[in-house]
């Protein structure tokens, strides 16, 4: 295990190298040098305003000089100043992750929630009237586009009904979690709705494979209750690749839902990243796209000790999962 | 379930039920929220429009497009002596202007605004790493800065200019805050400073509001501040909420959580008029055409647009009265020229191009383009009338007006392809470097009386050789408006300027540098009880007469 675990840090540290190296060539290969936008609105800024700018954010140096001062300062915990907001990278970056994570944590909560006896009752009665009523829940939840579901649900709840705030985070001097609750239905809503028809999909299909195989017949066989048999041996077997797909799901917790937080006027990582890739803003947007890199890397990890936990087939032993 | 059913909504009404906003209370909704807050570092337009309600500057244009003075008690003139011609030290001619700070005027924590503020902002504008985009005021404008006591102070400006009176940018600093900030790192200034570090700190502020809360990406909180020294504002709270999907902002006004959507950075032109005729008895709606050209830009080392008659022909083919009834219902005034017919130096009595087909057709068979085939017109080399036309891609309304511009140059035999670019590229890129092969349909921006010099001067074509600066992104170049251009930054006698003024625009309509297509309306959504709003159409923010806004009745 220590050797498994050890392996895949030394992978994630690896991969997070290279994505920094990535995304800093990406962006410095981007249309628009970020001060002459900046100095865009000022026709009275000269070449000598554009040149000390640029001294003084750092983008006269070469490309990898900048990079490097940037690693050096990152790996000693200074991850810079953003651009666009004068503060401190991580201080621009802390209430935007928690914004998201109670948005996308919410509502992956209460997708699986949701979709996990939805879709084990789907398997369980294949192509019967509640099964096609199912189908067509989770096809309309994926095929309707995020930012049309929305708005009508603001439209409907909010400005028809007047029973829920639009958007925002909460009212103004607010702070409790009831007074913030309500502005989280709407959202959490309109992303739970989206999400809940793939993971029903998901588990459907891992449960009928499941409910089909040799062992099912034999523990009815043996007399086991029908809903034993379902919920403790085929789901904790059906539940391996649907691991897989939460543990992908996981990293976009903390890179946000550009389309929802911009919908419901959320502000939360999705839009940060988008904005600070816009406005070069190298440091967020780097730090932003790491930190989903990691969450990433930790969820498939936590996906692997999950196998060994459902799966006794699968060990760590030999460094391997 | 009926009775759980209704147990959920009756919960759910009770926790959220969004209370209409009380008259003491506005909510504001604007589509972009502010990314920093320090009055000179990075300009934004909505950080104009907040921070014009928490502090004033010297001078400003006011509703009726005037010099004002708003931190300061009076205007300079030279008639009065407060302004006056010098000459330099390096033997130059420069102008010194005197102003006084209004003796009411303090920041919000009771310390007067003094001309110890006014060396400090200097100081700071006119230090290389602190990050000002608008140096040139600070480090070469501005010469030197005498004080006479606590509230007077006079500027010696490099150069004689007839805006002398004007110093909208000299957006002042409290020294007693941010000067052991800026003085123990300059470098690090634009980060450190309290604007950043502490928003909400009573003694940045010194308009009829002050920031009381900030949450980022959210929402900002503006409350009466007690040492104003002009009218009471009426409202207890201002909340300015940001929204920026415009459909999301249109809906939170409908559901009465945000009382209005100003113009200066809300909603589209084309998404305020369906709302208006949805809607329109439930609000207030004002459009302010102000100081945004639309127009079509020509890059002029195009071997067909460097005939005149081909642009002049390209304008006759257009119906732009036609266009703006139809697609801005008339709203947005279609323009003759690059000055706005608001501007006080708006001069009538250039050459206009009313929409005549026939005459645009006698221009192009003039022009050699005189021959048809499958609809297009060719010169006698058999080349194609064929031009490129761009613009910022995702631009409905521009979008919608560019295809109908391509349709009507088509009936005129021009054939018109359209390549668009997100607006990072097109401005960033294609324009900057002057890469665009024949059109781009853009706005420019301006201010009142501003002198279109960036623009139209032949020094300010981008080239390689001066690092891709100058905005002169046609390529124009007349010795005639260069020299119109550069006397009407000295020639300051009311009647000699004027008649510059009215030079410059002849010209322009004479040569036709770009294609003149609308003055852009700002549409402003209001609530019905709200008083007092009146667009300005220029670049400073409705907000800076905040105090006059109040409830009807």
């Amino acid at each position: 295990m220590t050797r498994f675990l050890a392996s895949r840090l030394l992978q994630a540290l690896v991969v997070l190298a290279l994505m920094s190296l990535a995304v800093t060539v990406l962006m410095a290969l981007m249309p628009g040098d970020p001060v002459d936008m900046m100095l865009a609105g000022n026709p009275r800024a000269t070449p000598a305003d554009a040149a000390r700018l640029k001294a003084l954010y750092g983008l006269d140096r070469p490309l990898l000089e900048r990079y490097w001062h940037w690693l050096s300062a990152a790996l000693s915990g200074d991850f810079g100043y953003s651009r666009l907001y004068a503060q401190p990278v991580l201080t621009v970056l802390g209430p935007r992750l928690l914004n998201t994570l109670v948005l996308l944590g919410a509502s992956m909560a209460l997708s699986v929630a949701v979709a996990l006896p939805l879709g084990v009752y789907a398997a369980r009665r294949p192509h019967g009237w509640a099964d096609n009523v199912i189908n067509l829940f989770c096809f309309a939840g994926i095929s309707v586009p995020v930012f049309w579901l929305a708005l009508l649900l603001i439209l409907l709840f909010a400005v028809e009904l007047q029973w829920l705030p639009a958007s925002g985070l909460g009212p103004v001097g607010g702070e409790s979690l009831v007074e913030r609750l309500p502005y989280l239905v709407l959202p959490v809503a309109s992303l739970t709705l989206a999400s809940i028809g793939g993971y029903t999909r998901y588990v459907r299909a891992a449960m009928m494979g499941e409910l089909r195989q040799d062992y099912v017949r034999t523990a009815r066989a043996k007399g086991l209750g029908e809903s034993r048999v379902v919920w403790r041996h085929a789901l904790r077997n059906a539940l391996i690749p649907i691991v897989t797909v939460v543990a992908l799901e996981f990293g976009v917790l903390f890179s946000g839902a550009l389309v929802t937080e911009t919908m419901f006027a959320w502000p939360g990582m999705g839009k940060l990243i988008y904005d600070s890739i816009m406005g070069n803003d190298l440091n967020v947007a780097l730090v932003a796209l790491l930190f989903a890199t990691l969450t990433t890397l930790v969820g498939n990890l936590l996906a692997d000790i999950a196998y060994a936990a459902l799966d006794p087939r699968v060990s760590f032993k030999g460094g391997e999962g | 379930m009926r009775s759980g059913l209704a147990a959920l909504t009756i919960a759910t009404s009770l926790l959220s039920a969004p209370a209409l906003a009380e008259k003491d209370e506005l909510v504001i909704g604007l589509t972009q929220f502010p990314a920093n807050w320090h009055p000179s570092i990075e300009a934004m337009a909505s950080k104009a429009y907040v921070l014009s309600m928490a502090r004033r500057p010297f001078t400003a244009y006011d509703t009726d497009w005037q010099l004002t003075c708003l931190l300061c008690t009076e205007l300079p003139a030279l008639e009065k002596g407060t302004a006056e011609y010098e000459t330099r030290p390096d033997g130059g001619k420069g102008i010194k202007v005197t102003y006084t700070i209004n003796p009411k005027a303090a920041w919000g924590d009771g310390k007067p605004v003094t001309t110890e503020d006014v060396l400090f902002t200097w100081t700071v504008g006119k230090h290389p790493q602190s990050g000002y985009g608008n140096f040139d005021l600070f480090a070469r404008d501005i010469v030197a800065i005498d004080v006479k006591d606590e509230r007077t102070f006079t500027i010696h400006r490099e150069k004689p200019v007839c805006t002398y009176r004007e110093i909208n940018d000299f957006e002042i600093l409290p020294s007693h805050l941010e000067r052991p900030v800026f003085e123990a790192d300059p470098a690090n200034y634009r980060t450190r400073s309290k604007y950043e570090t502490d928003t909400t700190n009573p003694g940045l502020w010194f308009g009829p509001y002050r920031i009381t809360q900030v949450e980022p990406g959210s929402h900002v909180v503006l409350e009466p501040n007690p040492t104003w020294w002009g009218q009471a504002p009426a409202f207890k709270r201002v909340i300015v909420k940001t929204i920026e999907n415009t459909a999301a902002l249109e809906a939170n006004l409908l559901a009465g959580q945000v009382d209005m959507v100003p113009g200066e950075t809300g909603l589209p032109l084309d998404q305020v008029l369906a709302f208006e005729k949805r809607h329109g008895s439930r609000f207030q709606v004002i459009y302010k055409p102000g100081l945004f050209f639309e127009h079509v830009e020509l890059n002029l080392d195009n071997p067909a647009l460097k005939d005149l008659r081909v642009r002049k022909a390209l304008l006759h083919a257009i119906d732009r009265e036609a266009i703006s009834k139809q697609l801005f219902d008339g709203r947005q005034p279609v323009a003759h020229n690059e000055i706005s017919p608001l501007d006080r130096v708006h001069a009538p009595g250039y050459a206009t191009y009313a929409y005549d087909p026939a005459l645009a057709a006698k221009l192009l068979d003039e022009a050699g383009w005189n021959q048809r085939r499958a609809g297009v017109r060719h010169n006698a080399q058999g080349e194609r009338l064929s031009l490129e036309i761009m613009t910022t891609a995702g631009n409905r309304s521009r979008e919608v007006l560019q295809q109908v511009l391509q349709a009507q140059w088509r009936q005129a035999g021009v054939d018109v392809r359209i390549v668009n670019e997100p607006p990072r590229v097109l401005f960033g890129e294609t324009l900057d470097k002057r890469r665009f092969k024949a059109m781009a349909l853009f706005a420019w921006v301006s201010a009142p009386e501003n002198i279109p010099r960036t623009i139209f001067h032949s020094s300010m074509v981008p080239t390689e050789a001066n690092n891709w600066s100058g905005q002169n992104y046609a390529g124009y170049r007349n010795p005639e408006m260069d020299k119109v251009l550069e006397d009407l930054e000295h020639v300051c006698e009311p009647d000699a300027n004027r008649a510059l003024w009215a030079k410059l625009q002849r010209i322009y309509a004479e040569d036709l540098p770009n294609l003149p297509l609308f003055f852009r309306a700002d549409p402003y959504i209001l609530p019905p009880w709200l008083d007092g709003v009146v667009p300005t159409g220029h670049q400073d923010s409705s907000t800076l007469w905040i105090e006059t806004w109040k409830p009807k009745g």
